[in-house]
């Protein structure tokens, strides 16, 4: 492989890493926080994506506004989605057996794609990026890098620094870490803990269906996309250690590493390779590479 | 298996299931007794929309020669495979043994194609494929009572080896997901294209159903060939030739694909799409006063159906090919070797052209060049006349 | 613990015989689903062991299952019927190696995260049918020749026949659960009940809980191993759809709708699946709603998950509670 290759490469890794990153985050802070397993991350990710989709119309009808008037509408929509699943449907469960949580959200995922069926149908939609980032840098004599993608990869190293300040600066952040290691003792001191909670798996939600939502216009929009999505997050947390942020940011980025040279270096195996990366880590490491503390 | 003594112990059998002992009095009179045709299609999921398109087609078919065939008023049962192999055996004996049907129209995907094909052996019935093009249903799995009407997955590939090979390409890298219809697709390319005297650089492939093709574009990028093929269909496809845009090598780097890359899928892929050849069965823009006529009586019986595309075309021609065997059995859906005597001469009037059927029973068929323009695939020009597939393994 | 009383016995005899005696009014395709019900029965049941009765939630059940099926078929020849007394140890074995690798690994995690890498495991186990040579292909397999049963030239089941399949499959379905209630009573049993009341109990015991878990999880695989086998007998057909999670998903629907805690709950609740999804499924009832019938699935496990946490097999329990006004029973029994 020739060196300019392999500096492309390394960014495809980690543009894909950073993207896996921005919807496990979601994904290792409900675990971490509320001790919750949710299937249904996946599906929060493709209803992202289908929001770019379907929503786009409406915005550009009602407000004027592109494809960033859509993500802010979206953004909203997703806070407040996250905030009355936590109360219909998870707050409950908290206190059952982690057996329960599986079902139940195994049969949110039912729904979820059901009902996506019946609103959206079942076609493969694209989704444009807006006009000034749809260009590309060139790059070597034959290829080009969209600028799209670079954006991607900018929002969320952004947005990994957003929540690294928030955990560890806010008096919010404080709360939440503190909820997590010991929730009665955070009660008892007079934190709305259920409120606590309420938000924090808002945050969650919003999280996945904002990386649906900007990975849209390349990945484009189609069926299925969730439960692809959730299986590789729950390696990216299993390898990082639940909960810990830090970890899955680490993780998603190994595997974006793992993912991208092996395509191209041992393609029978490449779906192969990212498992058996997670079983050496595992053997290694049990609880993973960065426990949270 | 398929005696009389079993016939009447399986309607025995389903009263007794259903609790309604007085059934087995029922009609003995064979003659006048409804054709029975079991759809089994996807009715949900990513190729619920190619499901509807076929059973339309199909409807229309029998419709037009008056809801009979062979003599006997035709009854639909279906059943919906949900594109999954791991119930394909079950849903297929859901319409062979307990609808007791007397044809299966099916399938879509693949893999639910085999184990359709498994039962329609296994329990002797005759099975018309409308779609999926596994090379095993009429390679190995071959027989006479199984049949085609869409394609094999090899021959839409090797018309574009020689359309490639023909357009002074040297040097092609391949790309497809890592499964049996790309690895067909490509197979078949190859054959064709070396045959030409090109060379296959690199063969790339990533797992089914994944879409990060980022690093293999880079590679492509790298190896800078001729021309690239490639096998994608639905999500897959659309994304693929957005990338392929996105990443500057369309301009660079020609891109043909198996037809599907650029079927149903034009909508989402924009402009990207613009200009690519592809090569299939069926087009947009064929001329011939059978495809007009298609068309009409389709938008007539389904008004609220989308136009109708290469599925219902497929779903269609079943209908015909059925037609044709039981014109010639009387009805008599058992009599195999004669419905494969009389199809493999019979010329199957379809609006995508006219076309035989191979002793092994997949189409022999004109394969199309189509060039993408704006919302369609135009025809260009006839890539491959009269290809059939090698049907290798069929020992008919 | 099942099988104390008289009354169950008599019960599950009912049962049993009332099985035997179904092909007999049944129809080829009644005995078609009863078959694939009583094999998917053994799979629930080798769950049940690990989640019911050890407390280890497995989401990775379907790739034990799948391993004993892809066994079968890669170790069949083409034209040539391979007996079934080596092939089937062969392909138990298969499942129950890899269930003894997933195991050591996955055993030294708890909780949330033992779900997830059981799921990860189980999914490496799918990509190698799926992607590599090994598993030829995304399409599947077939099985031309199913395999035969001759002890000393004499045939004893023709796999051929959907009949003999039936009663195989049944027996299989005794036989599994017989083992696992006498497994439970034993020694052995009540130490995996008391891991899953309280392990660090155990633990300051002196039980080696990770052997006994580790135990109980290779045994589990094995069992579900072994439905494989039957499956890839009945079908003769396997495709890497066998080890996805959506299967490992609705087996855990299916042994928490019978009800966890009871062996013959597990059993319950593959005839309830399989009968709800033909109920759901049903145009009759729903006309075109049913091609939406996840929809009316994933609702009733959501309804079942909140209104009814033990599942079917604790309905009778409930009712008589609530008529009798008597305080719940203890589960003492279980420790």
């Amino acid at each position: 492989m020739e060196f300019g290759t392999f500096l492309v490469q390394c960014l495809n890794a980690l543009q894909y890493g950073l993207l896996l990153f921005l919807v496990a985050s979601g994904l290792t802070l409900i675990f971490g926080i509320m001790g919750v397993i949710n299937l249904a991350h996946g599906s929060f990710y493709m209803i992202g994506a289908y929001m770019a989709y379907a929503l786009a119309p409406f915005v550009a009808k009602w407000t004027g506004g592109g494809f960033f008037a859509t993500l802010a509408v979206g953004l909203v929509l997703s806070v407040a989605l996250g905030y009355v699943l936590e109360w219909a449907f998870y707050s409950f469960l908290y206190e059952r057996e982690h057996l329960q949580q599986v079902l139940m959200t195994y049969g949110l995922i039912l729904v979820f794609e059901e009902l996506r069926s019946i609103l959206v149908g079942n076609d493969v939609h694209g989704v444009k990026a807006p006009d000034w980032l749809a260009g590309s840098i060139p790059l070597g004599d034959l290829m080009t890098y969209p600028v799209y993608r670079l954006f991607i990869s900018a929002v969320c190293v952004a947005l990994a620094a957003a929540m690294y300040l928030v955990l560890t600066r806010t008096r919010l952040g404080m709360m939440i870490r503190a909820g997590a290691t010991n929730r009665e003792m955070v009660q008892s001191l007079g934190v709305d803990i259920q409120f606590l909670y309420r938000v924090v798996f808002a945050a969650g939600v919003a999280l996945a269906v904002f990386a649906g939502m900007i990975a849209a216009p390349v990945s484009s929009v189609y069926p299925g996309m969730g439960s692809q999505v959730l299986i590789i997050c729950f390696v990216v947390v299993v390898i990082g250690g639940i909960g810990s942020v830090r970890g899955a940011l680490f993780a998603a980025l190994l595997i974006g590493l793992v993912d991208t040279f092996g395509k191209v270096v041992f393609p029978h195996a490449a779906g192969v390779l990212v498992y058996v990366m997670m079983a050496l880590i595992l053997l290694w490491k049990p609880d993973g590479l960065f426990k949270a503390g | 298996m398929k005696s009389n003594t079993l016939n009447r112990l399986k309607r025995l059998a389903l009263a007794s299931a259903v609790g309604l002992a007085v059934g087995v009095a029922a009609g003995p009179a064979a003659a006048q007794q409804k054709l029975k045709v079991g759809l089994m299609l996807p009715y949900t999921g990513t190729f619920a929309a190619l499901g509807n398109a076929i059973e339309n087609g199909f409807r229309l078919a029998v419709s037009e020669n008056g809801g009979r065939l062979g003599g006997r008023e035709v009854e639909y049962f279906k059943v919906d495979d949900e594109s999954d192999p791991a119930k394909a055996t079950d849903n297929a004996n859901k319409l062979i043994k307990r609808d007791q049907v007397d044809v299966l129209v099916g399938t879509v995907h693949s893999g639910v194609q085999m184990g359709l094909a498994k039962a329609a052996n296994d329990n002797n019935v005759l099975l018309i494929v409308p779609n999926a093009g596994a090379g095993a249903v009429t390679g190995p799995m071959c027989s006479t009572n199984i049949y085609r009407s869409s394609f094999s997955n090899w021959q839409p590939g090797y018309a574009m080896g020689e359309v490639v090979a023909k357009r002074g390409h040297k040097n092609v890298v391949t790309i497809t997901w890592k499964y049996a219809a790309g690895d067909e697709s490509v197979g078949g390319f190859k054959e064709a294209f070396e045959k030409g005297g090109g060379k296959i650089v690199k063969e790339l492939s990533l797992p089914f159903p994944n879409v990060e093709f980022q690093a293999l574009l880079t590679e492509i990028a790298s190896l800078k060939p001729d021309a690239v093929y490639t096998f994608f269909a639905g999500g897959g496809a659309v994304k693929f030739v957005k990338d392929y845009d996105a990443a500057g090598l369309r301009k660079t780097i020609p891109l043909y694909g198996a037809g599907f890359l650029t079927d149903g899928t034009l909508e989402a892929q924009g402009a990207s799409a613009e200009g690519l050849l592809t090569t299939l069965h069926y087009a947009d823009g064929i001329d011939n006063p059978r495809e007009k006529a298609f068309r009409a009586g389709y938008a007539k019986a389904f008004p609220s159906a989308p136009a109708p595309d290469v599925y219902a075309v497929q779903g269609y021609d079943a209908g015909q090919m059925l037609a044709t065997a039981m014109a010639a059995t009387k009805g008599d859906a058992k009599k195999f070797d004669v419905i494969h005597a009389e199809l493999s001469k019979a010329t199957i009037d379809s609006p995508r052209g006219k076309f035989t059927l191979s002793k092994s029973g997949n189409p022999v068929q004109d394969m199309y060049l189509r060039e993408v323009k704006g919302k369609e695939n135009r025809v260009v020009g006839i890539a491959s006349k009269a290809l059939s597939d090698p049907s290798r393994g069929c020992k008919l | 613990m099942d099988f104390r009383g008289g009354r169950n016995v008599v019960l599950a005899a009912a049962v049993v015989a009332a099985l035997a005696l179904f092909p007999l009014v049944a129809g080829k395709f009644g005995i078609d689903l009863v078959t694939k019900i009583m094999i998917f029965a053994v799979l629930a049941l080798s769950l049940e062991l690990l989640v019911g009765q050890t407390g280890l939630v497995c989401f990775g059940q379907a790739a034990f299952f799948g391993i004993g099926a892809y066994a079968v078929v890669l170790a069949t020849p083409q034209y040539q019927a391979v007996s079934i007394f080596w092939l089937a140890p062969l392909a138990v074995a298969c499942a129950t190696l890899y269930a003894l690798f997933v195991g050591s690994l996955v055993l030294r995690t708890r909780g949330v995260y033992f779900i997830m890498v059981t799921l990860a495991f189980a999914q490496m186990a799918y990509y190698v049918f799926h992607d590599t040579p090994l598993g030829r292909g995304t399409d599947g397999v077939y099985l031309y020749v199913r395999p035969s049963a001759e002890v000393f030239g004499v045939t004893l089941v023709n796999f051929e026949k959907p009949v003999s399949l039936y009663y195989v499959a049944l027996a299989a379905l005794v036989a599994t659960f017989a083992f696992l209630a006498v497994l439970l009573r034993s020694r052995f049993g009540r130490a995996l009940a008391g891991i899953k009341a309280n392990e660090q109990r155990m633990r300051a015991a002196g039980f080696s809980t990770y052997a006994y878990k580790l135990a109980a999880f290779t045994l589990s695989g094995a069992i579900a191993g072994f439905a494989g086998v039957l499956f890839a007998v009945k079908d003769a057909f396997v495709n890497p759809e066998l080890l996805a999670w959506h299967l490992s998903g609705s087996l855990l629907v299916m042994i928490i709708l019978g009800g966890l805690g009871r062996l013959w709950g597990a059993v319950i609740g593959a005839f309830a699946y399989a009968l709800l999804q033909e109920f759901f499924q049903s145009q009759a009832i729903f006309g075109d709603l049913a091609k939406h019938w996840l929809l009316g699935l994933g609702l009733t496990i959501i309804a079942m998950v909140a209104l009814l946490p033990e599942g079917l097999a604790g309905l009778p329990a409930a009712v008589s509670r609530r008529l009798a006004r008597k305080p719940a029973r203890s589960a003492g029994g279980n420790a």
